[in-house]
Parts: C-alpha cells; sequence; structure tokens
C-alpha cells in the first residue's frame, strides 16, 4: 500500500453519466487486484474535504482507471480534472476478491457502477469466462458490457423501466439462470447496493454456493483506524466480530455478514 | 552556522522528541497508520478511547462531512485495556514512541480500574482521561460536565496509577477555567483541549438526523478558532501543560497552539485527508523556529504578544 502521488493520464466521459478517470500511479497499479479501492484525495475541495474512495476497474503498467458518476460536490470538483494534474491517492486498500472454486463457474452480479471492480476480475480472471448479471435503473445505468463481451462472456441484463433486458432488479435475471442451471458449480461475486447484495447473497446461500460481495460503506481514513466503515461478522462457530470494511474488506463472504434488521 | 533548534517537550513528565502527537481516535492504535507514517517521527502517539470491557460502538452511519470537517459519531468502539494491551502494546513498544492510552468509563470506578491496569504497562507513557466524549450515553461528557464530578474523576485515576495523568476537556462550558483548575488540583499533570464539539447534522428530504446516533462531534479546521481561544484561556488559568487540538491541518495551527500556551499539540481530522500532516507539523514548526531564531520550542509555548496593538498606518 502506498501514499502516492499519481498524475491523471486520461480523463473522460464513458457514457452520458459516467465518466473514466485513469491515473498514472505505478507503485499502486502494480499492486492492485480485483475488489480493492484508491482513496483519492480530490484536489480543489476545501483541505478539509475528506478522500474519496473508488473501486479500481482496471489496472494496467503503471495505470489504473476508476469509473464514477458526478453525485456529489466530490465527484463534481472530480470531474475537473485535467490530463497531467496531479491527484494524491493511498492505495491499494482493502482485500480483493478470492479466486472462484477450481472447477465453478464465475457468477458476477453488478448494480450500476458495481461493475466496475467485476470488470477488472473478469479481466484478471482470462481466459476463464462466466456469466455477468448487470442491473440497474436503466440501459444507462449498465456499462462495461463490452469489456466482458470482448472477453466472451454470458451476459444476462435487467433494467427497473426495461428498457434493457428482462424487467425488474438484477435477481430477476439471475433467478431463472439459477433455476435453469442449478446443477452447474458457480462462485458468485457481487458489487452494487447493500439491498442487492443481500439478496444475492441469501440466494447464493439457499443454492449452496459461496458468494464473495463487496460492501459499499461512506469510508473516512481507508486504512482500518477511525471504524467509521464497520460491518458485524459471524464466526463459523457463531460468535461475531467488527469488522473494518476498508481494511478487513471491502469484500466479505455472504455466509459471514450479519445483516441489521430493517428499523 | 546556528544548530538546529530544540524540539524536546516535557507534557507532565512524558518526555517527547518533539511537541506533536495525534488526536485519539484519529489513529487508530498506531498500527493502522505504520504503512503511510513513519511513526518515530511523532512526539508520541496517542490511541483511540478504551474503557475496561470491549465496547461496540454506535449503529452506522457513524460521520458525516460537513464544510470545514467532519461531524463523528463513533461511539467509542473498542477492545476494552486487556485486548489493547495484549493486540496492540507489543506493536506500539516496539516502534519506541511515547503511547498515551486514552481512557473513558461509565463511573468513576470504571476509569480508576482502567488506570490501575495500565499502571504497570511497559511503554504507556501517559493516560488521558476523556471525560468529554460527547458520543457515549452513559459516562464520557458526563462525568466532564461539572467540575466537582471531574475532580472525582481525576482524583481517582490518580490513586491508581503514577503515570502522567492528561484530562481531556469539553469545549462547550461557559468557562473552561473552573475545570482546567479542578482537573490540575485533582492531580492532573497535563490538560488536553479540546475534545470535539456537539453538532447535528439533518437531511431535510428525509427529516432525519443523518447520524444513527442523532448528534455527534464536530471536528475538523472550523473548530480551530474556537480551541485557540480555549487553550488560551485554560493556560492564564492552570500551571500544569497543555496539549492542544482542534482543526490543525499544518504548522500554522500549531504554531498558533503553542503561541495560545500550548507545550504540545495533537493532528486530528487532519491525518484522514493527509496522513503524512503530522510530520510535515514537525518539520514546519522547526522551519519556524529557525526563521525566529529560536532556539527551543518552548519559547513558543505562550509568547503570545499582549501589548497594545499599533493600528495599522499609525
Amino acid at each position: 500500500m502506498h501514499d502516492a502521488a499519481g498524475r491523471v493520464a486520461a480523463h473522460g466521459p464513458l457514457t452520458a453519466d459516467y465518466r473514466r478517470l485513469e491515473i498514472e500511479a505505478p507503485d499502486v497499479a502494480r499492486l492492485a487486484r480485483p475488489g480493492q479501492f484508491v482513496h483519492v484525495r480530490v484536489a480543489g475541495l476545501d483541505p478539509a474535504a475528506l478522500r474519496r474512495p473508488f473501486s479500481v476497474y482496471d489496472a494496467v503498467g503503471d495505470r489504473l482507471a476508476v469509473l464514477y458518476k458526478t453525485v456529489g460536490r466530490g465527484t463534481r470538483q472530480l470531474a475537473c480534472l485535467q490530463p497531467g494534474d496531479s491527484v494524491a491517492l493511498l492505495g491499494p486498500l482493502g482485500n480483493g476478491f478470492p479466486a472462484p472454486e477450481k472447477g465453478s463457474r464465475p457468477l458476477l452480479v453488478a448494480g450500476g457502477y458495481g461493475v466496475a471492480p467485476l470488470a477488472f476480475l473478469a479481466r484478471r480472471l482470462a481466459p476463464l469466462t462466466g456469466t455477468l448479471f448487470a442491473g440497474g435503473r436503466t440501459a444507462a445505468d449498465l456499462l462495461c458490457l463490452d469489456d466482458f463481451a470482448a472477453l466472451g462472456w454470458e451476459i444476462c441484463t435487467a433494467t427497473e423501466d426495461g428498457s434493457l433486458g428482462t424487467r425488474g432488479l438484477v435477481t430477476a435475471a439471475l433467478d431463472p439462470w439459477l433455476a435453469a442451471r442449478g446443477a452447474t458449480p458457480a462462485t458468485l461475486f457481487a458489487c452494487g447496493p447493500a439491498p442487492m447484495l443481500r439478496a444475492v447473497g441469501g440466494r447464493a446461500i439457499a443454492a449452496g454456493r459461496r458468494a464473495w460481495l463487496s460492501l459499499d460503506k461512506h469510508m473516512v481514513c481507508g486504512l482500518g483506524a477511525c471504524l467509521a466503515c464497520v460491518q458485524t461478522l459471524r464466526r463459523p462457530d457463531g460468535s461475531t466480530w467488527i469488522a473494518r470494511v476498508c481494511r478487513d474488506g471491502p469484500v466479505f463472504e455472504a455466509a459471514e455478514i450479519v445483516w441489521e434488521t430493517r428499523p | 552556522m546556528n544548530a538546529r533548534p530544540d524540539l524536546r517537550v516535557n507534557l507532565g513528565g512524558i518526555a517527547m522528541q518533539n511537541p506533536v502527537t495525534v488526536a485519539s481516535g484519529t489513529f487508530g492504535y498506531g498500527k493502522e497508520y505504520a504503512g503511510v507514517v513513519d511513526l518515530r517521527r511523532l512526539g508520541a502517539i496517542t490511541v483511540k478511547g478504551i474503557r475496561l470491557q470491549p465496547w461496540p460502538g454506535n449503529p452506522l452511519p457513524r460521520h458525516v462531512e460537513v464544510p470545514g470537517g467532519m461531524v463523528n459519531a463513533i461511539g467509542l468502539q473498542g477492545p476494552g485495556v486487556d485486548g489493547f494491551v495484549s493486540e496492540y502494546m507489543p506493536f506500539l513498544r516496539e516502534s519506541g514512541v511515547p503511547v498515551i492510552v486514552n481512557v473513558w468509563g461509565t463511573t468513576v470506578d470504571e476509569y480508576a480500574e482502567v488506570a490501575g491496569r495500565l499502571d504497570g504497562v511497559a511503554g504507556v507513557a501517559g493516560i488521558e482521561l476523556n471525560v468529554s466524549c460527547p458520543n457515549v450515553k452513559e459516562g464520557g461528557a458526563a462525568f466532564g460536565a461539572d467540575p466537582r464530578t471531574l475532580a472525582a474523576v481525576v482524583a481517582a485515576a490518580r490513586a491508581r496509577t503514577r503515570k502522567p495523568l492528561l484530562v481531556k476537556l469539553a469545549p462547550n462550558v461557559p468557562s473552561i477555567q473552573p475545570y482546567a483548575v479542578a482537573a490540575a488540583d485533582a492531580g492532573a499533570n497535563a490538560l488536553s483541549l479540546i475534545n470535539t464539539i456537539p453538532a447535528m447534522v439533518i437531511d431535510i428530504e428525509t427529516r432525519r438526523p443523518v447520524l444513527a446516533n442523532r448528534v455527534g462531534g464536530l471536528s475538523g479546521p472550523a473548530i480551530h478558532p474556537v480551541a485557540v481561544k480555549l487553550v488560551w484561556e485554560a493556560a492564564k488559568a492552570v500551571r500544569i501543560p497543555i496539549v492542544a487540538m482542534g482543526g490543525i491541518t499544518g504548522p500554522e495551527q500549531a504554531i498558533e497552539f503553542l503561541i495560545a500556551g500550548a507545550t504540545a499539540v495533537a493532528v486530528g481530522t487532519a491525518t484522514f485527508v493527509d496522513p503524512g500532516t503530522a510530520v510535515r507539523v514537525v518539520e514546519g514548526i522547526e522551519q519556524y523556529l529557525t526563521r525566529h531564531h529560536m532556539r527551543n520550542v518552548g519559547e513558543l509555548t505562550g509568547s503570545l504578544a499582549t501589548g497594545h496593538c499599533l493600528s495599522p498606518g499609525a
């Protein structure tokens, strides 16, 4: 892990709503594994502004890339970065995805831009291929499908408005697949909103498969010091402990996560 | 050729190679930052607050960013004193840096018991009593809200340890001086000023508090001038040294604290943004002393010019 001074190598729109930021940061890029993240200090915000965590979308040679949607003041400011600008980043942070079980088919389940670390995983799994289940509100929220197509992956899509693929949540695409190919050994990997992760994890457990979920919690230090992003986990013996999502995760196995009861 | 200025300070019996530590709760137990910060450059490491037993802290969300800082309600999650000593002290001892252990409790006896258990632990250079955390329902701030209960906590801990005792005071009091005096008279060796300022943020769309704990503590640059004033007032009231914290983002704010009367300073929230802040503060203080021809950082402490100001252009 490094406290690195990176440089913007390329930056521009990925689609109408999403942007791709490519950073030259050799020490970080060379170490990065799928499921890990970088903690970026956004230049131009006030000096007290906290860092923003981004999953690594790709890392080749000296460069790594992240995807983001401009949703708040941090990402709006990030969007102003020009090639050549310096950008401070801590990383790579977190544990990353483990390898799929031997002989099993990787099933990747993405909600919106949660697809970013999964696309990185698919690239690193090559020549192994599997199935991507991509969900989002509209067709415009399904990203990186070309990446998976180029790698020869099977792609199943679902949108809430029905503009692409099955109408409904991503589970509307996942459920029929699991029903039809229930005998196929598979390992699930998912990244997206918490309710989606919980639903995917529940299905994996019910089907007797392992699922690795990348949790998205608001972070502060990114190093496990501040305890802002914690998650209760269950050990095999039934006892529980409080994990730090940034340091002990962000990837946890579905079976160990103790989901909070709804308020 | 002038010699380099002497940065060493004595914080109530804690010998520090320079006047810069980190604020409790912002640096974990040191280990978490070891990969990005050279811990040996710090004057001391102040670890996250612990009580007698392990404590789970508050539900999430535990923090929210605001202009000029953040509001947190972590809720003092921690491994308990015995867990801390076995899990973290071997590493911290190895670092060779003085360790200040922040302690809280829900009863006077608990403060005293934790202080007693730390008394014999090698590598623990000092104990900071947290009587001002705004984020736990019991304990914490309740003990710091009244000078008499504050004195009772300090005296009880004092009776159980010979290690230097620091007392971290709350900023939200009508006057800091009675609290500073009460802590000093009860046996404190130093004061820590300030803790976070009680605060609240509301999501106007849901009309719910953003933090699960509803309220939290404000930290960051926004609170720095508040802290400077309180350090200045407390320094006039007591003879024991002060470690000042609140909104340090670079050497300038640290130097301001020293001028106001602090002997040492602690970097807090800024570490989250730039882990190298504390080391940068050490270097900046040294450069400032050189530039101002001061040989010892102690010359800066309490050096506020008190004469009448000349109006510009007069």
